[in-house]
């Protein structure tokens, strides 16, 4: 026997570098790459043959005597089908031919927005559709699935789960409409901004009670969510039907879109989507701060030791309980933006339950993006993209084999897509290691 | 060598019910290593975290070069110039190195991190002290000995004069432990001064200039390196005389109970772990396991048992083909398991002892009839297991969680011989214990070997390996780098073995081995 063992190891040298273990070549990529070869296929041989083949085009700016890309959809997606079968050979062959091919990929995966459209305009009697426009509302929609990633991210990476996010946004977008109702009756600019700022406000006092909740006194931080989640929608309703309603300021005025300079002024495409509203501006200013802040900075990085093992920042010196405040009241101020996105930017008034989930869509998103900010605000995208898309399908009045579409079906799309993101469709996410465990100094 | 660098006067710390510190007094000398000796509990790693600021002491002054400091956290320690490598590393394994270095006391540019000068400073202090390691790795890359060597350096990097190292040697193989000894040096002669909280003896006697022994609190002596021996620092520091030295008699192997073949098995994250192990234990003989941690010692064990699912091989216990068997078959054909992980897959902490006690045989007469409980069988059997291994309980109602840890692994060991076992699988089974413990738990598996029970032994304590088996064989990265006869082997040939070395260069090497290739 033990000899044996002895011959099996000889020639081993001495040495204990470090612990790595072989063996662990991923198999994904053929998956990913066979899938992409039967879309292919589905695309060349079923689909492509069904669509009307009359010219379609996709424009970039309105008509009369639009800047346009024409088109016949059962060429365009034909060409499509060939194209994805050739990235799919590559994908599966990466191992040989190298890394690269990782780029046709990502050619595909992104090129997929433009190709269900395309569809769509194949299966629609209207002879085309703005691009741009499409783009910029996915952009105006993904605003507070982006903020509130960035609330996610702000809370999570210091070690607090929050799903209280929907109730933090939907707590700051009634509160800030009835400050605006009550307010100067809602005429003036200056309520406008005021209510802003007291949206931004009672988003970090509802982080603050998350933050209360799951560190001072240490309970379940899911349950913590829930409180807040509910607390939010209780407290909205019964604040509209008795204080918004009776105020009389039913709806109000949005804040005003604006251009950038210069910007806006680009041929074509610049009054489209250098013009708009300013949270939705902000939101890409908050979603670089936060990639600054997180990971350029030193607080940053004291906030992302706390959530990956708070005794370990302790013993540094870092007041673990201190910056885990901070950092979820940071993200409440976030949350609370996105709140006065939807009552005071998308509409100017205020219904009940009207965040609709965003904020469990934000968290999603965040998940989508491994924790990221940048990939977080990319999750945000596909779900306005998702929700842009839907509005924009109904319009087209696409129908199936003489069955239009209905729009609930559409509807459903966003969250459809949610699922498969939380199942694991982008790979297995690590989300920060001491992520919902509560943490007492030392003393 | 004269001055103080660190005076701890009076020392009293209290938790709710426990007075973990009473009346301590330390001195620490400019240029000294200076070790605290103890066993687990004694206070050793109490008292040090009030040196490094993060207990607040109920009583007692602590002075730093001849000045009173009161400490708030443990960033007041480090600004007073005291550093500390935790036992278990405070390190971020997703961080860099130089991101894990920097933390708390951060390099900026502007607002900004700094990255490229924390990279040079690191580099500096690698080539000053001898510690070598890459500042852009990832640390839950690293190595065992690497981390620790990121902890020092963390501490260096804050300028820390006053270094306390807490059990550093517990993750190490003996090659490691050997540089490291020699990095302890070279920073003693660049003027720090050092206290190294262990409770092993051995390497007490090679490094300390000074030595200071805690039991239950409180100092009970200090000694003098040069005029002590293991055997005086032992009985000092468990307050009566005990033997070191476990008696046994040559083994009398008998059948084969245990056959393993090509096994493999694959961890938590699905990487392979035990990558085709063969081994045979027979009746009436202990065959341990050596290895440093983490090298698939655990999955091995708990695919043996049936808790984790085998990828290949087979594995033959009695004669039976238990390969895909769940645990309670397995348990039922006459195998023990002592886990190693005691709260997790040894007892139900939340249950009465008299619960765990039957926690294998509940389902079976006379503990059921007709599926009800039967309370009087149950009780009296925990009276009997109690009584016959010496569970210290103030009663059987108690609830498992409240026991100390050797009265838990008495627990367990009472239970898991209950059914007359023909072969015991145990995994670290004296680790955190006290010696009176270690002494009675010894004693136990040696007398089951010699009434024909086969063992299955795996130890992270080199010395328990040695002292109890009959042969060895040891674990380099989820293989069987060799097997020896435990009456042949030494330390340094085991230590070459663990640290992925052959038989042939243990054999040829081991009298001046040296354990990495750094």
């Amino acid at each position: 026997m033990s000899s044996a063992a002895d011959s099996v190891n000889a020639g081993r040298s001495v040495s204990q570098k470090r612990v790595s273990r072989p063996g662990q070549s991923s198999t994904k990529h053929y998956y990913f790459g066979a899938a992409l070869v039967l879309l292919g296929l589905v695309l060349l041989i079923f689909v492509a043959p069904n669509l009307i083949d009359e010219t379609r085009a996709f424009r970039l700016n309105k008509p009369p005597d639009p800047v346009q890309f024409e088109f016949k959809p059962p060429t365009f997606v034909g060409l499509a089908g060939a194209f994805y079968i050739l990235v799919g050979f590559l994908t599966v062959l990466r191992d040989r031919l190298g890394s690269w091919t990782r780029f046709a990929a990502i050619a595909g995966v992104a090129f997929m927005p433009l190709l269900i459209l395309a569809m769509a305009l194949g299966r629609s009697d209207l002879s085309g559709t703005n691009v741009v426009n499409l783009l910029v509302s996915s952009l105006f929609l993904a605003t507070p699935i982006a903020l509130g990633s960035m609330t996610g991210l702000w809370s999570e990476r210091v070690g607090i789960i929050n799903i209280g996010i929907e109730g933090t946004m939907l707590g700051a977008a009634g509160i800030a409409y009835m400050t605006y109702a009550l307010v100067g009756d809602g005429a003036e600019r200056w309520a406008l901004w005021l209510s802003v700022l007291v949206a931004i406000l009672v988003g970090g006092l509802f982080a603050l009670l998350l933050a209360v909740l799951s560190i001072r006194f240490g309970i379940n931080q899911i349950i913590a969510g829930v409180v807040i989640n509910l607390l939010a929608l209780g407290l909205t309703g019964f604040l509209r039907s008795q204080v918004i309603v009776k105020s009389g300021v039913g709806t109000g005025v949005a804040t005003p879109s604006f251009g950038i300079p210069l910007l806006s002024k680009i041929p074509v495409i610049g009054d489209q989507l250098f013009v708009g509203q300013p949270i939705n501006f902000a939101m890409y200013l908050v979603v670089f701060l936060t990639w600054l802040v997180m990971f350029k900075t030193p607080w940053g990085l004291r906030v992302r030791a706390c959530g990956e093992d708070p005794h370990a920042a302790e013993t540094v010196g870092i007041n673990v309980i201190r910056t885990r405040y901070m950092s979820v009241v940071l993200g409440g101020f976030i949350a609370g933006l996105a709140g006065a996105w939807f009552s005071l930017e998308s509409s100017a008034r205020f219904e009940d339950n009207m965040t609709n989930a965003a904020g469990f869509i934000a968290l999603a998103a965040m998940i989508f993006g491994k924790w990221t900010p940048w990939g977080a605000f990319a999750g945000a995208l596909l779900f306005g993209y998702a929700d842009a898309l839907q509005t924009r399908l109904q319009f087209l009045k696409v129908d199936i084999a003489g069955f239009e579409i209905p729009s609930e079906f559409w509807q459903m799309l966003p969250f459809a897509i949610t699922i498969l993101v939380v199942a694991g469709l982008v790979g297995r996410a690590t989300p920060p290691a001491a992520e919902g465990k509560p943490f007492q100094a030392s003393q | 060598m004269t001055t103080p660098v660190l005076e701890v006067r009076n020392i009293r710390k209290t938790f709710p019910g426990v007075v973990a510190n009473d009346a301590v007094d330390f001195t620490l000398m400019k240029g000294e290593i200076h070790c605290l000796l103890g066993e687990n509990g004694a206070g050793k790693s109490t008292l040090m975290n009030i040196v490094f600021g993060l207990y607040q002491p109920d009583n007692g002054t602590i002075e730093v070069d001849g000045e009173e400091v009161s400490f708030e956290n443990s960033r007041d320690a480090i600004a007073a110039g005291i550093g500390m490598v935790h036992q278990h590393f405070q390190l971020i394994p997703v961080f860099t190195v130089a991101e894990n270095v920097i933390l708390g006391s951060e390099t900026t540019k502007g607002k900004l991190l700094d990255l490229d000068a924390a990279r040079s400073i690191i580099l500096d202090l690698g080539k000053r002290y001898g510690l070598h390691v890459d500042p852009d790795a990832k640390v839950g890359d690293l190595s065992v000995g690497e981390q620790q060597r990121v902890e020092l350096i963390k501490a260096l990097y804050r300028e820390a004069d006053i270094l306390i190292l807490d059990e550093p040697t517990a993750v190490l193989t003996p090659g490691e432990v050997d540089d490291f000894f020699e990095v302890v040096q070279s920073l003693v002669q660049q003027g720090k001064s050092i206290i190294f909280i262990t409770h092993k003896l051995r390497e007490v006697l090679a490094v300390a200039d000074k030595i200071t022994v805690m039991r239950s609190g409180t100092v009970v002596g200090t000694a003098e390196p040069s005029t002590s021996t293991q055997q005086s620092l032992a009985n000092l520091m468990v307050g009566h005389d005990v033997t070191l030295q476990v008696d046994k008699t040559p083994a009398e192997p008998g059948e084969t109970a245990l056959v393993v073949s090509h096994l493999q098995v694959s961890d938590t994250r699905g990487l392979p772990a035990v990558a085709g192990i063969d081994l045979e234990v027979r009746a009436g003989e202990i065959f341990g396991i050596a290895g440093v941690q983490g090298n698939g010692q655990r999955e091995l064990v708990e695919a043996l048992a049936g808790m984790h699912k085998i990828d290949g091989g087979r594995v033959q216990m009695l004669g039976v083909d238990v390969t895909s068997m769940s645990p309670r078959q397995i348990s039922e054909l006459g195998v023990a398991h002592i886990p190693e992980d005691r709260e997790k897959h040894g007892v139900v902490g939340e249950y009465p002892i008299y619960d765990n006690l039957v926690l294998n045989r509940y389902f079976k007469a006379p503990f059921v009839k007709r599926g009800v409980r039967q309370m009087g069988a149950i009780r009296a059997e925990a009276e009997r297991l109690i009584q016959m291994f010496d569970v210290r309980t103030p009663s059987m109602d108690t609830l498992t969680s409240s026991l100390s840890g050797g009265n838990r692994q008495k627990t367990i060991i009472a239970r898991e011989l209950s059914q007359d076992p023909k072969l015991m699988l145990v995994a670290q089974p004296t680790r955190g214990l006290d010696v009176g413990s270690i002494q009675f738990i010894h004693e136990q598996i040696i007398a089951l070997r010699d009434s024909g029970v086969a063992v299955l032994l795996v130890s992270a304590e080199l010395d328990e390996i040695m002292s109890l088996s009959d042969r060895v064989g040891v674990m380099y990265q989820g293989k069987m780098v060799g097997v020896v006869e435990a009456a042949g082997a030494t330390r340094e040939t085991l230590g070459i073995l663990m640290a992925g070395g052959t038989i042939d260069e243990a054999r040829t090497d081991g009298s001046e081995h040296r354990g990495s290739s750094r």
